[in-house]
């Protein structure tokens, strides 16, 4: 008898009660338009190309990032500058196609292509989400703040000869006998 | 005739009106409480807080298509949905909201409200059964076995209230409470009341004949545009009879200190229990089907007979 009244009535009660008393806890929905919600620094969202602290293009053009993607959505051209540096020729991210998984990010060797906490980006015309190189390419550094490429790669570029490079030795001659 | 007495015109055409338009408000009430029960918001964008969500809905629900299946029972399938409209706002002519605001005083008011609850399972059967679909078919033949089994003690449960008032006439069940309620000595009348009232206007957790996750929509699973509407609106309705009549029966109707009017005493005790049966769908689940049928048979229909066994001793003994 006991556990029939603990079973049907008491059991209820305690359950009914305990959610009445949520009436005086405040609610968890962000009211997104009107309110914004907190974004973490390293959410995945709408994709940047950054510079370098000197102010230049850090993408090389290697392609990687179009290699890792796994939907295809980055598409870019090779060219090259006078004096031996890198570039894109053109760099499309079809935004239509991309899932924000980052891969990108992690396959960049020069910490050029980013991804940004905004994720804004609904437009009315599918051809609006092809974003070309002047879109993508932003005039800051991004999440890195000291690193350029060039400065420590050991690609040869005009101003800086082989070996030249922050942490990196002299060319080792290759003929030569000695030690 | 412009006065409010009990039979009026005004009286009549206030109580058509407010019931109405609160049954459609509830549509919002609930949704914007059970959110707040569940850390949520709710719907708040339209007008102020949301109230008039109801008028946007109401729009969406008048202009859809008013379609009926070509393989369903036409005639029945467009009465149906009337039907419990017309049922429960009859049982509302005869609820004593206050001394002056009523439709009739009948002698026989409790057995007219059990009666026309009773018609209310017709509404639900045709319903489903004119769908011609297996869901709606399902869900009827479960409303049916449910309302059949829980009127029977619902009826049993009030018939304490009645014994205690020496009366059928609700408007003297509620003046007979003058002095104390009749929640004290009919609190088991009252729990089995409020079990089988929520059993009857089938809501939540006693929602098995329209069981989302097991049966679609149960009986409505055809139904669209304003007949869906009028089942919907038909619930409420019920939900506010169903308060109304504990408030009535149990807890003195009209009666209250002075410094409020009668109308609103009625309406704050009638709107707690409103409340109360939105918290019961916001905190507990539903039971299975043969559990319902079993705990109604064997453990409140007993339970109601000793309760009015007990209570007709009592009265004979102070006699």
């Amino acid at each position: 008898m006991f556990r029939l009244i603990k079973d049907t009535l008491l059991s209820q009660a305690v359950t009914l009660w305990g959610v009445f008393r949520k009436l005086f806890v405040k609610a968890d929905t962000v009211q997104y338009p009107d309110e914004q919600p907190y974004m973490f620094p390293r959410w995945r969202g709408r994709i940047i190309l950054s510079r370098d602290p000197d102010g230049e293009e850090r993408c090389v053009a290697c392609n990687l990032c179009a290699v890792a993607c796994p939907v295809d959505c980055i598409a870019l051209q090779k060219a090259e500058t006078e004096d031996g540096r890198w570039y894109p020729e053109f760099f499309r991210i079809n935004f239509s196609r991309c899932i924000m998984c980052g891969f990108c990010e992690e396959a960049c060797p020069t910490n050029a292509i980013q991804l940004t906490p905004d994720f804004e980006m609904a437009e009315y015309v599918r051809q609006d989400m092809v974003w070309e190189k002047e879109d993508l390419l932003i005039d800051g550094v991004g999440k890195y703040h000291d690193y350029n490429f060039y400065r420590v790669a050991g690609k040869q570029v005009a101003g800086k000869d082989k070996g030249e490079a922050l942490n990196e030795a002299e060319p080792v001659d290759v003929r030569s006998l000695l030690p | 005739m412009f006065s409010f007495a009990v039979g009026s015109a005004l009286s009549i055409a206030s109580i058509l009106l407010v019931v109405i338009v609160l049954a459609a408000m509830l549509i919002w009430v609930e949704r914007r409480l059970l959110s707040f029960w569940q850390e949520r918001l709710g719907p708040n964008r339209v007008g102020w807080f949301g109230i008039m969500q109801v008028v946007a809905d109401m729009i969406k629900i008048f202009t859809k298509e008013d379609w009926v299946p070509p393989f369903a029972d036409r005639l029945t399938f467009v009465l149906a949905p009337a039907i419990i409209m017309i049922v429960v706002l009859m049982s509302f002519a005869v609820i004593p909201f206050t001394p002056e605001v009523g439709v009739i005083d009948s002698n026989i008011g409790v057995l007219f409200v059990l009666a026309m609850a009773s018609l209310g399972a017709y509404s639900v059967m045709l319903g489903g059964l004119s769908s011609n679909n297996k869901y709606a078919l399902l869900g009827s033949l479960r409303a049916a076995a449910q309302m059949v089994s829980y009127e029977v003690f619902m009826g049993i449960s009030l018939l304490g209230v009645v014994v205690l008032a020496g009366s059928f006439n609700l408007r003297e069940i509620v003046e007979t409470q003058a002095d104390g309620w009749y929640i004290a000595p009919q609190c088991i009348g009252f729990l089995i009341f409020l079990i089988a009232g929520v059993a009857e206007s089938h809501r939540l957790p006693f929602d098995i004949p329209e069981a989302e996750q097991e049966i679609c929509a149960g009986y409505h699973t055809e139904y669209s545009g304003m007949k869906f509407g009028m089942f919907f609106v038909g619930e409420y309705l019920g939900l506010v009879l169903i308060s109304s009549l504990i408030t009535v029966l149990f807890f003195g109707g009209w009666l209250g200190p002075a410094f409020l009017p009668p109308i609103v005493w009625f309406s704050l005790k009638a709107g707690i229990f409103i409340a109360f049966f939105i918290l019961m769908r916001a905190a507990l689940p539903r039971p299975r089907y043969d559990q319902l049928m079993s705990y109604g048979w064997l453990f409140l229909l007993p339970l109601s007979l000793l309760n009015l066994l007990v209570t007709g001793a009592v009265v004979l003994g102070t006699m």
